[in-house]
């Protein structure tokens, strides 16, 4: 299946959840906030949220800024 | 004389220099500008991870005891400045939210109308909100009707290290406004940020003109103490100016006698 992770495509097994995929990414899920289809995942829900195909997700954390 | 505190989204702050964490060269001095100013409170942005790069994260180098003030930098529309301080709030790190809304790329103006409507939209969402602005009446007027915390008007657009080119603009902000005026954006020196808090303004923000000094934590002690220098200026109420002379010493007939 097919998941756009920050606008690009990206080939994804089935099953796998969102906390995984971050791991996957290295990176720590309390440094990033995830939106998915549009709407934020909560922090506490990153484990038992799997994913489906076509699913658009968004992770973003913070960085410099004025 | 009982102390000075500036409160705002009902927390009380000894100082009145808002801090930011762009444009360093390394975010390891971060910690070091947070105490040579004496700010409590910084900016951050939110943007998208860049899953090639292995950049740190700013937020490894910020002190855990200081406020957080993300900003929508971004948004060009109300709803998307929305959509940015929903996610920045779901970090964890509290209700602060400074609203930017900006389609102009040149130079970086806020969009008063669109800023206005994500603020009334944010505010019954619980945010606290600090819209950035242009030093506007009209637009600052409808930000407290629209339940704003603050006011942040630009002394001059943003990056530029211009100083207070609002100047008569923010005396009318900080007379007719009953909200903190918080002068964001343009300072480029001590010396500006301590003029805008002569002249009334609450607090000002400044993030270019610390990190892209030569000796960042040098000169973000002196805007801590400049900002001081301003404010107690202000409060010790300067005394009125006039075109002519007048002597500093009492005039008498001494040595001018026959």
């Amino acid at each position: 299946m097919v998941v756009v992770l920050n606008g690009k495509k990206m080939d994804m097994t089935e099953g796998v959840t969102l906390l995984e995929l971050l791991e996957s990414k290295g990176l720590s899920p309390e440094t990033v906030v995830v939106e998915r289809n549009k709407e934020i995942v909560p922090a506490d829900s990153f484990t038992d949220v799997v994913l489906n195909d076509g699913d658009h997700l968004e992770v973003l954390r913070f960085v410099g800024g004025g | 004389m009982s102390k000075d505190l500036f409160e705002i989204g009902g927390l009380k702050l000894d100082s009145r220099l808002f801090t930011g964490t762009g444009k360093y060269a390394d975010d390891s001095v971060i910690p070091g500008i947070c105490e040579a100013s004496g700010s409590q409170v910084i900016t951050v942005a939110l943007r998208r991870v860049d899953m090639e790069s292995t950049t740190g994260n700013v937020m490894d180098f910020i002190p855990k005891n200081m406020q957080l003030l993300p900003n929508t930098s971004g948004a060009r529309t109300a709803d998307e400045a929305v959509r940015i301080a929903r996610l920045a709030r779901a970090m964890g790190c509290g209700d602060w939210i400074k609203i930017e809304v900006i389609s102009d790329n040149k130079y970086l103006l806020p969009d008063g109308y669109e800023t206005a409507r994500a603020t009334e939209i944010l505010v019954k969402e619980g945010f606290i909100v600090l819209p950035y602005v242009n030093a506007d009446l009209y637009v600052a007027r409808s930000l407290v009707d629209a339940g704003a915390a603050a006011v942040m008007p630009l002394g001059a657009p943003i990056g530029t290290n211009r100083g207070l080119q609002t100047r008569e603009m923010l005396r009318i902000l900080i007379d007719e406004i009953t909200i903190p005026v918080i002068v964001d954006a343009g300072i480029g020196k001590p010396s500006e940020a301590c003029e805008a808090m002569e002249m009334g303004a609450d607090a000002c923000l400044v993030n270019t003109a610390i990190a892209t000094a030569s000796d960042p934590v040098m000169m973000a002690r002196a805007f801590g103490r400049a900002v001081k220098a301003g404010r107690e200026a202000y409060l010790a109420g300067p005394g009125a100016t006039q075109c002519h002379a007048a002597a500093s010493s009492p005039l008498t007939d001494f040595l001018s006698g026959d």
